[in-house]
């Protein structure tokens, strides 16, 4: 059977495009993606003179708030490659931040990160009795467990944090922090320079070796872990097959029902060790309303990244940085980062312009006339709104969604309801 | 009309709720027992009978819960998930509270022009949400909730730049002026406080939901477009439109979810105005099975649960939050038992089909020649 499953993939064709748009693959297209980004970003910090856009101080700060919703979006990604949507996420994070509360502050902090993702579990089990048991649809289920999450968790901190007034826990244990003293201050010193490039790349470093959590190298290691199960094993190629196609997946005899309900407890443990993260690492209680909306933002952040592991990756490295630059007020960092915006309308404007595409030209004008506001706008303005970098994140997930979602490719059978024996 | 009157289907169509209540009651009973909380209190409390005062503020919690998940249900007719209420309604009554604040019409003017500009906001946010999915493909589900945190970030902007400096807080638009204010309606007597004036909008936004979808052409192709895209092409439907205009029509009424508070009870739009309306309206519309009556008892049930639990905290030393538990659980267990049902339903309809067949088949056999 398993020789059959791997030599034809049922319903599973291969997600990856055929062609590529600039004809690099896997790791050189990261690593190239990622070395674009740095000039980019260089470019800007020293022609705008925003020194903040890549300190090692908000650089960590990005890696320790995109932690958490890296979590929730590889919450997401494990659901819907089995095919079943998870706008719970959310509620099962606030889940996992009570459970951190209460069994970090009764049990020491490592059972403070078990007890967050087995309430997440705990969630992730109703949205899977729900949806795969029961067939009902998806985000219903998840909007109603977000009301539930929200409803257990506070009523339960009520209950057990009587000490702290409910609404929040006493101090919780930490977990271990690797901090790499030489090379730390070293990269400092490089920084400190502001040379072009090299500046940057020392700040980025200097943020990976200093008073680093040892959770935020857990969650690379799920997201690697993740990438490796779904795309490199029999079980991952069977999961991702129930979200293809499931009546295929069945004739196949696969247990659809089976990978389903353990793709959403899976995702239910990382939603929650998401908010186990929020409450133990971030900062050192729970504290009620602490995830934000970051499940939500979890789930952006995997669609971003086309439902993909590493594309994933990017999209939460994206959120967690414009959450850190308006955490650290950088209304002169956003501002900065106009610039290389605007640059981008007039390059995608000229290039549908010149392309021609049927409707790309409308497109490609409005896109030019729009950079040239966003100039104008650079030029006119010496800060952004500090109010409005809050919404920064969103307005991005919006304008990806609005010019690539030709692009994207979901799980074809995202969020259809699969029932045995009944044709769909 | 046969097949709607037809009791078993009446039967069946509230089992279901009936089905969700009580098992939401036993489930929240037994969280309650294992957190050991006194069970006995914790229900005595919220179902006793409500005081005068309670029965107001349900009745009038339920008024913005009926508009919500009329909103919410005009999408889910048309296979529409407008997650967007909750924004829609708050930048909606930010806009509203910001013009009839200026006073520049008189009156019952003044007013009107509130609601309109009301309409007009929360109609134009959603269409952004409609225009992205029909031309660029976007997911309503993804990009309302995008756009209800914009509108959070972009409303407490605004806010802060339109809000005349006090010395409190709290942070609010110029009040309305006097003459532009709904008054109140004193429906349950022995009390002072009143059921809002705009009850009326409720009830018209309601016929009109009812009276649109149910009675008219393009009620008809809206819900066609929902049950079956394919075939309302095929009947000569623009579906691109039709999501666009459904999309709008939830956001105009959503825009009005937030009118009752503001010209009865809030008289201007702050940070305290009432958040999460929206998503109650998702769960209420769910129970109510989108239908205009059916959301009228959901409504009542959800403002029922509210009020009543917030005495909990005093009698029984619960945290009031417990309401989330039992209305959360309500919505899960109302769409299992729906589906259950539906289930069951289905079965005995085949059983009954094929007992016939096989009558039939018998009869064909005894009658044929040997």
């Amino acid at each position: 059977m398993s020789q059959l499953i791997t030599q034809t993939p049922p319903g599973a064709p291969d997600v990856t495009p055929s062609k590529r748009r600039f004809g690099l693959e896997g790791w050189r297209r990261a690593i190239a993606i990622v070395a674009i980004g740095l000039i980019v970003v260089s470019l800007t910090r020293v022609i705008s003179g925003a020194h903040d856009i890549s300190s090692s101080g908000a650089l960590a700060g990005a890696l320790a708030l995109a932690a958490p919703i890296a979590l929730a979006g590889l919450g997401g990604l494990w659901s819907e490659r089995a095919g079943v949507v998870n706008i719970g996420l959310e509620g099962m994070m606030i889940l996992g931040t009570w459970g951190a509360g209460f069994f970090g502050s009764n049990y020491g902090a490592w059972a403070g990160l078990l007890g967050a993702i087995a309430m997440g579990v705990v969630g992730g089990a109703i949205h899977a009795l729900a949806t795969v048991v029961f067939g009902v649809d998806h985000i219903v289920s998840g909007v109603a467990i977000n009301l539930l999450g929200l409803g257990a968790a506070s009523y339960l901190a009520v209950r057990t944090f009587t000490s702290t007034g409910g609404t929040q826990s006493p101090s919780l244990p930490e977990l271990p922090r690797i901090t790499i003293a030489p090379l730390s201050d070293w990269l400092g010193e490089l920084e400190a320079s502001r040379t072009f490039l090299v500046a940057d790349v020392a700040s980025v470093l200097r943020a990976l070796v200093t008073n680093l959590s040892i959770v935020t190298v857990l969650v690379v290691v799920l997201l690697v872990l993740s990438w490796w199960i779904l795309w490199r094993t029999q079980f991952g190629l069977r999961l991702r097959s129930c979200g293809e196609s499931p009546v295929a997946a069945e004739t196949l005899g696969v247990n659809v029902y089976y990978y389903k309900f353990i793709a959403v407890l899976i995702s239910g443990g990382l939603a929650g060790m998401g908010g186990g993260f929020l409450a133990m690492v971030a900062s050192n209680l729970y504290r009620e309303g602490q995830t934000g909306g970051r499940g939500y933002i979890g789930l952006a952040a995997m669609i971003f990244g086309n439902w993909r592991p590493g594309g994933l990756a990017g999209g939460a490295a994206l959120f967690g940085y414009t959450d850190a630059i308006n955490l650290r007020g950088g209304g002169d960092v956003v501002h900065a980062f106009l610039l290389p915006f605007g640059v981008f309308l007039l390059l995608w404007g000229a290039w549908s312009l010149w392309r021609r595409r049927n409707g790309k030209r409308v497109l490609g004008l409005v896109s030019v006339v729009m950079s040239v506001v966003v100039f104008a706008w650079f030029a006119l303005t010496s800060t952004f709104p500090r109010e409005l970098t809050g919404m920064t994140p969103y307005l991005a997930t919006l304008l990806v969604l609005a010019f690539a979602s030709q692009r994207l490719r979901m799980p074809k059978a995202d969020g259809l309801i699969y029932r045995k024996g009944e044709a769909s | 009309m046969k097949t709607r009157l037809d009791p078993r289907r009446i039967g069946l169509s509230l089992a279901a709720p009936a089905l969700a209540i009580v098992v939401a009651f036993v489930v929240t009973s037994l969280i309650l027992v294992v957190a050991g909380d006194p069970v006995g209190e914790v229900w005595s409390t919220i179902l006793s009978v409500p005081r005068p005062r309670v029965i107001v503020a349900i009745i009038n919690a339920s008024i913005v819960y009926y508009i919500s998940a009329t909103a919410v249900a005009i999408g889910f007719r048309m296979n529409l998930f407008n997650i967007g209420v909750d924004g829609q309604y708050r930048i909606a009554a930010f806009a509203a509270a910001v013009v009839v604040g200026q006073a520049w019409l008189p009156g019952a003017l003044n007013i009107l022009l509130g609601l309109i500009v009301a309409m007009l906001a929360g109609g134009i946010w959603a269409s952004i949400a409609g225009l992205l999915k029909v031309y660029r493909g976007v997911s309503e589900v993804i990009s309302t909730i995008m756009l209800n945190a914009i509108a959070t970030v972009l409303v407490a902007f605004l806010l802060r730049k339109v809000a005349p400096v006090t010395g409190s807080n709290i942070v609010s638009t110029t009040p309305i002026p006097e003459d532009a204010r709904v008054p109140g309606m004193p429906l349950i007597p022995g009390v002072s406080r009143e059921v809002y004036g705009l009850l009326f909008l409720a009830v018209v936004v309601g016929f009109l939901y009812w009276f649109i979808l149910g009675k008219t052409r393009f009620g008809f192709d809206l819900r066609a477009t929902g049950r079956s895209e394919t075939a309302a092409v095929a009947s000569g439907v623009k579906v691109k439109r039709m999501v666009l205009t459904s999309m709008i029509l939830s956001g105009v009424v959503a825009g009005l979810v937030g009118m009752p508070l503001l010209f009865g009870q809030d008289y201007a739009y702050g940070t305290t105005f009432q958040p999460g309306l929206g998503f109650a309206g998702i769960a209420i519309a769910l129970l109510g099975r989108n239908h205009p009556i059916g959301i009228v008892f959901a409504a009542l049930l959800w403002g029922f649960l509210e009020q009543q639990s917030n005495a909990l905290q005093i009698t029984a030393g619960v945290s009031d939050r417990l309401v989330l538990i039992i209305q959360g659980v309500i919505v899960l267990s109302v769409v299992i038992a729906y589906e259950v049902i539906r289930r069951v339903n289905v079965r005995v309809e085949q059983r009954r089909v094929a007992q016939a067949l096989a009558q039939q088949a018998s009869a064909t056999k005894e009658g044929a020649p040997a």
